[in-house]
C-alpha cells in the first residue's frame, strides 16, 4: 500500500479530483467563497489528515504539477499583450493606481504586522497577498517568506475582494469604470476579476489588466520596501 | 506535437529568465523575468499570439490547478497558522480595503486631472 501511494500518480490523481470537485461546487452555487482552489486544497488536506498520508507522499506527484508554477507565470504576458491597447488608453491613470495601490498594499502588510506582533517571516508571506498566485508565491520565496502560507493568504484576499468590492465601490463613491476594474484587480488579483467581469465589460478588462500591471510592479518595488521599512 | 513544441518554447523562456536571474544577479524572479522576455517577444513580432495559442490555453484555462500542491504544504504550518489565523485574517480584510479604496481614488482623481489639463490646452489652443 506504501508503495502505491508513494507513486507520483497518487498525487496527481487526488489533485485532478480535488480540482474537478471544486471546478464543480463553484459552477453550480456561484459563491465566492467556494472559490474552485480553495475547495480543492482542503478537499487534498482533509484526504491526507482522514487516511494519515503523509505530505512527502503526496509531493511526489505535487512537485510534478508545481513544475507548470514557471510556465503558467511566463504565459501572464499573454493576457497582458492582449489587453496593452486598452493600457495605453489611459496609461497615466492606471499606472498611477496600480503604483500607489501596490505601494498601499506592501506598506499597509509591513505596518500591520508589526502591530499584530506577528513574526517576520510570517509577515513577509503576507506581503504578497494581492498579487496573483504564481507571481506571489515566487516573491514570498525571494523575500523568505513562506510560499504556502502566501498562496492562502492571496486565496483569502481574493475571496473577500469579490465579496466587498461591490459594497466597498458604493459606499466610497468610486464610480468611474476604470477605476473600479484597476481597484479591484489591484486589490484582489484574479478571483476579484471574476467579481469585475460579472459588474461589467470595461470593469473586467481593466482588473485583468491590473493582475499583471500590479503583480510586475510589486516584485520590483517589494524588495526594496521591505528592505527600507526594516 | 504542437502542445510539446509550443511547451518547448515556454520552457526555454523560462530557463533564459533562470539564466539572466543567476549570472546577471536581477534581483527579479526568474519566471518574471520569463514574463517579461515573452511579452517582450509578443511586442517586437518575434512570437505571434498564434504561435503558443495551445500552450496558452492549455496553462491559462487551468491555471489555478498548478497552486494546488503549493497550497496543501499549508499542513505543514498549521501551528503556525493556529497560532495566527485572526491577525491573518484582520490583516487580510484591512489591508484589501484599504487597497481597493486607495486605488480607486487615485485612478479617479488622476483621471479628472487629466481631463482638466487637455481642457486648459483646448483653452490656450483657441
Amino acid at each position: 500500500m506504501k508503495e502505491l501511494i508513494d507513486s507520483p500518480v497518487f498525487g496527481i490523481i487526488l489533485s485532478i479530483i480535488g480540482y474537478e470537485l471544486g471546478l464543480l461546487i463553484y459552477r453550480k452555487t456561484k459563491l465566492p467563497i467556494f472559490n474552485p482552489l480553495f475547495i480543492a486544497i482542503c478537499f487534498v488536506g482533509a484526504f491526507l489528515l482522514k487516511f494519515d498520508i503523509s505530505l512527502d507522499s503526496y509531493s511526489k506527484g505535487g512537485n510534478l504539477i508545481s513544475i507548470f508554477l514557471g510556465p503558467a507565470t511566463v504565459i501572464l504576458a499573454v493576457p497582458l499583450y492582449k489587453q496593452l491597447n486598452k493600457l495605453k488608453a489611459n496609461l497615466v491613470p492606471i499606472l498611477a493606481g496600480v503604483f500607489v495601490g501596490s505601494i498601499t498594499s506592501i506598506i499597509g502588510v509591513s505596518m500591520l504586522v508589526k502591530m499584530f506582533g506577528i513574526s517576520r517571516q510570517l509577515g513577509l508571506s503576507l506581503i504578497p497577498k494581492s498579487i496573483t498566485t504564481p507571481i506571489g508565491i515566487e516573491l514570498s520565496k525571494q523575500l523568505g517568506g513562506i510560499p504556502s502560507v502566501t498562496v492562502a493568504a492571496i486565496i483569502l484576499t481574493g475571496i473577500m475582494g469579490s465579496i466587498l468590492a461591490p459594497v466597498i465601490c458604493r459606499i466610497f463613491r468610486i464610480t468611474d469604470k476604470v477605476a473600479v476594474g484597476i481597484a479591484i484587480g489591484t486589490s484582489s488579483h484574479a478571483v476579484g476579476t471574476t467579481k469585475a467581469v460579472e459588474i461589467g465589460e470595461v470593469e473586467g478588462a481593466m482588473s485583468g489588466l491590473a493582475i499583471g500591471v500590479a503583480g510586475l510592479l510589486t516584485v520590483f518595488v517589494a524588495p526594496i520596501l521591505v528592505r527600507w521599512l526594516g | 506535437m504542437k502542445l510539446l513544441r509550443q511547451l518547448l518554447i515556454i520552457l526555454a523562456i523560462c530557463f533564459l529568465g533562470e539564466i539572466l536571474h543567476r549570472f546577471l544577479r536581477i534581483p527579479v524572479p526568474g519566471n518574471v523575468i520569463g514574463m517579461l522576455l515573452l511579452f517582450g517577444c509578443l511586442c517586437t513580432g518575434i512570437l505571434k499570439l498564434d504561435t503558443i495559442s495551445e500552450i496558452t490555453s492549455f496553462l491559462m484555462d487551468h491555471l489555478a490547478f498548478f497552486f494546488i500542491p503549493a497550497g496543501v504544504g499549508l499542513l505543514a504550518y498549521m501551528t503556525i497558522l493556529k497560532e495566527n489565523w485572526a491577525a491573518i485574517i484582520g490583516i487580510s480584510l484591512v489591508t484589501t480595503v484599504l487597497v481597493m479604496v486607495v486605488t480607486g481614488y487615485t485612478v479617479q482623481l488622476s483621471k479628472r486631472g487629466a481631463l482638466r489639463k487637455e481642457a486648459v490646452n483646448e483653452r490656450t489652443d483657441r
